[in-house]
């Protein structure tokens, strides 16, 4: 393309190179130089952004033509022979993930600069979400497990420094140490699980560790002696333990909800569009590994369509407009889990894709709300905002529709792929995945659309001062939420054929021929129409349609019913509230345990065992004994000095006398 | 040899400038402090040629010298490095120049006697480091020891006696059974005092363990290894700043030298047979210590304990027996020189401010120190074991290594992983973020020209160790390759 033609004059490597450190040099201007620069602080990271975002897009219409790139940069260690180097992968599935974070991230560096107008901390911001995009694009292009290792954590201290963006306040401090750590559960099965590629394929390096894999078919090891595994679902198991932390899959979701905690630009840029997606476009990145394990994908499938559900159903009792969201995260990226164990691993990366536009928008279009309703964020509260925010309200409908998978908007044609896929799967607990998806389509209209109504519908609800305060956010809010809303409708329909069905990802993934759900649609493929009207006969359709007829009664033409029914369903709804008590359990057995343990080490086995009986014990049963001691132990130096040297001394002369 | 002096001049050119500080006097205490800095670069500039002039394909010893010191006992003042010994030359002199800088002002007593120690004692860890005669080492090794128990007995906190002779009874009575063995070697291997002769010399099994066992009271003391360790978290709540560093930074790496250069090479037998148990050892250190470090209310108590932790990762490393896991164990001491170095110092800065360590009387320094606070959560970060920082590099390598030979063994460690980031970021979170709830708090002044010279320095070695391995690395992996031959090759006599 023309706009692209005169990046032919460089080297590829130089532009490969440029999409990371564009951004990391934004964002090392902000964070040197932002105490000088201050409000101007957002220039040198947005330069950054839109410089690799401009890059992203050369290399995706490139990837589009054929080619691609492998290739290192430089070598980071020699590990006994094995060079590990930094290095890119740059193929249709990374140059896809480069365009969506960079353009999400660009969206939300515009946004920032009116949402975070003012606070102290606005060049720190920024430098924070410029290294952020930094580490997101080094994970995204990695061509080994080390580099996208660092990428994981790098994206994962990121987000713990945003999440604690506003640290004087105590539960933000609280939130980013959680996730930190959830977090570091997650690493600690996926640094587990690249020790074992290592030690099975003697190589940390993509192409070298997937042409290694097929040999590794019906090896097994015996972790617990007597039971033998499967290397590979070892192994593939350990990464998905990785993957499950990052993408908030239970039971290491509990961090996502709180992470809510930070500011609402990072909560729609890190914890909706982009770094909580990683665990995704990880497992589709190791489909080679994947696809030689029933068994880990049958996990995958599972786990994802529990939280695809359950997530979903917890959503409908909050009332916290970004917790609400923050649920409906969970909820989708349950979705995209249950697609990659479905090995529908395009329809995983489509959803994606559509996700990043539609929750984006969501995340920002309700910081318009929050902002307009000086920072309250209680949907009870509020009420009636559509007059008052048109952009806002016209866009959060988009964003809305998108996500319960309405046509034509983006979210209906990469979810009803990924039901269709499920369904396709021969793997054992495939049907009640797919029907936790199915009932999730409409649980994900519910809670979406009460959000809704209960925001921008019905009457007012907040005090007087906030509603004579009531705005439009400025220009700089809402043109990124026009430039989200625009992917968000148009997303799915446009690229369903390449991405969802024809051949773009095919280079980059592997799919096992006995498995290949998606192939199996892809017969029946005739055209986004085609694929439009069997939509609509399906019963996700329907379902989504009665999530969105039942919130419109509940919410908006009664709003009485609800407390009615809140009485007849409380049980149900405490173990809503009560997430299940998976955070009861965290605080009450595992923080509480690991203290005590640390305690009980502590007093009883340092300092009574070793300390008391060993150390001092030994200490007085000398000084018992030979009372000369008691001497020796005046804490003065110079005798313990003297007396070493002079029994050197005597050593010495012992031998030089007698030996000698 | 061109260079042959040189380990003799990185020796003795901070023991007689450390003695020439000493004869200005405590009275004249700003000419003392910047002749201890002068003495100290000069220190650090004769170390530089070690590693400029490094043949890296070699295993052999470098820079040897060798006299004849006691001709009727056959000891010599033999020295000579490799790459096992460079960087820790190098680690002792270029952070004695920190701590001389960091030091600066808020050492008022004494000033000539504390700078003279710090010199001395570097020059007497440089012997340890670069000698290869047996009683040459152990002088050094235990002469090492005086600087220190002054540094903590006489510049220490209110309980420092206590720790002193803790300190001193672990330490002692712990080398006094190494000096055994050394001369039990020496009688088996025709009256010499030679390393690289014990390396060679054949001995049973039994010897060996007995051998092993000595060698290891004395080593695992110093590193610390569990249950060795409670001396270290006393000594260092009550020793000065400085002191604190170098005994972290530099002084428990001397167990780990100890293990290689002695343990392993001459008693292989003993080291495969006893492996098991020092692993375990090191497994506790990862797992329980990082336990009784998490519930610490004393910030430096809370960086001791996570150092035990960090070391364990090391001798774990050293008796999996892999060149990857040794290599991987090499590059976690140098790490832990730099980011315990920066930790105690960041703890120092702040006691310097408000004179407590406690743990409860801080919170939101952020607020009025924000470029300490950016410091302090890259080092963080580095005792964290972040990728990107030298504290990753380590681990890494050595849960990689390990897993070779024990998937457990590596599963445990790694644990590591998740416990190295709930101590540390929840002592940042009570100490560093929060709101400011202490009046005191609210008075600090942010870091000063020299803080920041010292703590950015460190930051970069954190960041450039963590960045490109590959240099260090490459210094290392030759002599770990030949160390590992060594250790694979049986010693009992036919």
């Amino acid at each position: 393309m023309w706009a692209f033609d005169w990046l032919n004059a460089f080297p590829p490597l130089a532009v490969y190179l440029a999409i990371p450190l564009a951004p990391l040099a934004g964002s090392l201007m902000a964070g040197f130089w932002g105490w000088k620069l201050r409000g101007q602080a957002h220039w040198a990271p947005i330069t950054g952004v839109i410089i690799a975002l401009y890059l992203s897009l050369a290399v995706l219409w490139q990837a589009s033509h054929g080619i691609t790139f492998y290739g290192n940069v430089y070598t980071w260690a020699i590990l006994g022979h094995l060079p590990v180097s930094i290095g890119f992968d740059i193929d249709s599935l990374t140059a896809l993930m480069l365009v969506i974070v960079t353009f999400v991230s660009l969206c939300v560096h515009l946004y920032t600069i009116g949402y975070m107008h003012g606070d102290p901390g606005y060049a720190r911001f920024f430098s924070y979400i410029a290294l952020f995009t930094f580490s997101m694009i080094m994970l995204v292009m990695s061509n080994n497990f080390l580099q996208i290792f660092f990428g994981w954590e790098a994206v994962g201290l990121v987000s713990y420094l945003l999440i604690g963006f506003w640290f004087q306040r105590e539960s933000a401090n609280v939130a980013a140490l959680k996730a930190f750590i959830v977090n570091r559960v997650g690493d600690f099965g996926f640094l587990i699980g690249i020790a074992a590629i290592y030690h099975y394929c003697g190589s940390l390096d993509y192409r070298t560790v997937f042409a290694a894999i097929p040999h590794l078919v019906g090896q097994t090891l015996e972790i617990i002696p007597g039971h033998p595994w499967s290397v590979l679902t070892w192994i593939a198991l350990l990464l998905f333990i990785g993957a499950m932390g990052k993408s908030a899959q239970v039971p290491l979701h509990v961090w996502l909800p709180e992470s809510m905690e930070g500011p609402t630009p990072i909560s729609a840029l890190i914890h909706a569009a982009t770094m909580v997606t990683a665990g995704i476009f990880m497992v589709a990145r190791m489909s080679p590994i994947y696809e030689q394990s029933a068994t880990a994908l049958t996990v995958v499938l599972i786990i994802g369509a529990v939280t695809a559900l359950f997530m979903g159903l917890i959503g409908l009792v909050q009332n916290d407009i970004k917790r609400i969201i923050a649920y409906s995260t969970l909820s989708q990226l349950g979705y995209m889990t249950a697609a990659l164990g479905a090995s529908a691993f395009s329809a995983a990366i489509f959803h994606l894709m559509t996700h990043a536009f539609f929750k984006a928008l969501l995340f920002l279009a309700a910081g318009s709300v929050i902002h307009a309703m000086a920072n309250e964020q209680d949907i009870r509260k509020m009420g009636g905002l559509r007059k008052a925010m048109p952009i806002t309200y016209i866009t959060f409908l988009i964003g809305s529709l998108a996500l319960s998978g309405i046509p034509p908007f983006a979210g209906f044609f990469s979810k009803d792929l990924i039901i269709e896929a499920v369904g396709l799967s021969t793997l054992p607990g495939a049907g009640w995945a797919e029907l936790m998806l199915v009932v999730g389509a409409f649980v994900t209209a519910l809670y979406t659309f009460r959000m809704f109504f209960l925001v921008f519908h019905g009457t007012p609800r907040m005090d007087e001062h906030t509603r004579s305060h009531l705005h439009e956010s400025p220009l700089v809010i809402t043109i990124p939420l026009i430039a989200l809303a625009i992917p968000a409708i148009y997303a799915g329909w446009a690229y369903i054929g390449p991405i969802g069905f024809g051949h773009f990802l095919d280079s980059s993934l592997v799919i096992a021929p006995q498995l290949n759900t998606v192939g199996e649609i892809s017969t029946h493929w005739q055209g986004t129409g085609e694929f439009l009207l069997h939509g609509l006969l399906a019963w996700p359709f329907w379902l989504a349609l009665s999530g969105i007829a039942v919130a419109t009664w509940f919410y908006w033409l009664r709003p009485g019913l609800p407390v009615a029914l809140t009485r007849f369903l409380s049980p149900f709804i405490w173990v809503l509230e009560s997430k299940y008590g998976f955070d009861a359990f965290n605080q009450t057995v595992l923080v509480r345990g690991v203290l005590q343990l640390g305690r009980l080490f502590w007093h009883v086995g340092d300092e009574r065992l070793i300390d008391g009986i060993m150390v001092n014990g030994t200490a007085r049963e000398i000084g018992k004994t030979a009372s000369s001691w008691r001497r020796v132990q005046t804490g003065y130096i110079y005798h313990y000095a003297f007396a070493m040297i002079i029994g050197l001394i005597l050593l010495m002369t012992y031998f030089v006398v007698w030996r000698g | 040899m061109a260079h042959s002096s040189l380990l003799s001049y990185a020796i003795w050119v901070p023991i007689i400038g450390g003695l020439l500080v000493l004869a200005v006097g405590d009275r004249r205490a700003e000419a003392a402090r910047w002749l201890a800095l002068l003495v100290s670069l000069a220190a650090f500039a004769v170390t530089i040629p070690l590693f400029t002039g490094f043949d890296t394909r070699t295993a052999a010893m470098q820079f040897s010298e060798r006299v004849a010191w006691i001709p009727s006992l056959n000891i010599f003042y033999h020295l000579g490095i490799d790459g096992i010994s460079l960087w820790f030359i190098l680690l002792t002199s270029f952070l004695t120049v920190l701590v001389v800088i960091s030091s600066w002002r808020n050492v008022k007593e004494r000033v000539a006697q504390f700078m003279a120690a710090f010199l001395i004692m570097e020059g007497m860890m440089i012997g340890v480091f670069c000698a290869l005669d047996a009683i040459l080492f152990y002088v050094f090794w235990e002469a090492m020891l005086i600087p220190m128990f002054l540094i903590i007995g006489v510049w220490g906190g209110p309980r420092r006696v206590y720790a002193t002779i803790k300190f001193f009874l672990y330490t002692f009575l712990g080398s006094v059974l190494m000096l055994v063995a050394l001369l039990y070697l020496y009688y088996h291997s025709n009256s010499s005092f030679s390393l690289l002769v014990f390396q060679k010399t054949p001995l049973g099994m039994t010897a060996q363990i007995l051998i092993f066992l000595a060698f290891f009271l004395a080593f695992a003391v110093k590193i610390p290894m569990w249950p060795m360790h409670t001396w270290l978290p006393d000594a260092h709540v009550e020793a000065p700043t400085a002191g604190s560093v170098i005994l972290a930074a530099v002084m428990l790496k001397m167990g780990a030298y100890g293990f290689l250069r002695l343990s392993l090479p001459i008693v292989p037998d003993a080291s495969h047979k006893l492996a098991w148990l020092m692993i375990l050892l090191s497994l506790i250190a990862i797992i329980y210590v990082a336990l009784v470090a998490i519930v610490q209310e004393d910030m430096k108590k809370l960086i001791a304990y996570s150092s035990i932790a960090h070391m364990g990762f090391v001798t774990l490393g050293f008796f999996v027996f892999d060149s990857v896991a040794i290599d991987g164990s090499i590059i976690q001491m140098l790490s832990h020189g730099f980011i315990s170095a920066a930790m105690f110092l960041c703890v120092g800065v702040l006691y310097d401010r408000m004179h407590t360590r406690n743990i409860k009387a801080y919170g939101g320094v952020a607020n009025v120190m924000p470029i300490f606070a950016a410091l302090m959560m890259l080092f963080a970060m580095g005792n964290v074991g972040l990728p990107g920082t030298s504290g990753f590099v380590g681990e890494f390598m050595v849960v990689l290594g390990t897993y070779q030979v024990s998937p457990w063994a590596a599963i445990l460690a790694a644990t590591g992983l998740i416990t190295g980031a709930s101590y540390t970021l929840w002592l940042f979170k009570r100490a560093i973020f929060g709101g400011v709830t202490h009046p005191e708090v609210a008075g600090l002044k942010d870091l000063d020209g020299r803080e920041m010279l010292v703590l950015g320095t460190l930051a970069a070695f954190t960041l450039l160790l963590g960045l490109w391995p590959a240099p260090f690395l490459n210094i290392v992996h030759s002599s770990v390759q030949h160390l590992v031959t060594q250790v694979s090759l049986s010693k009992i006599p036919a």
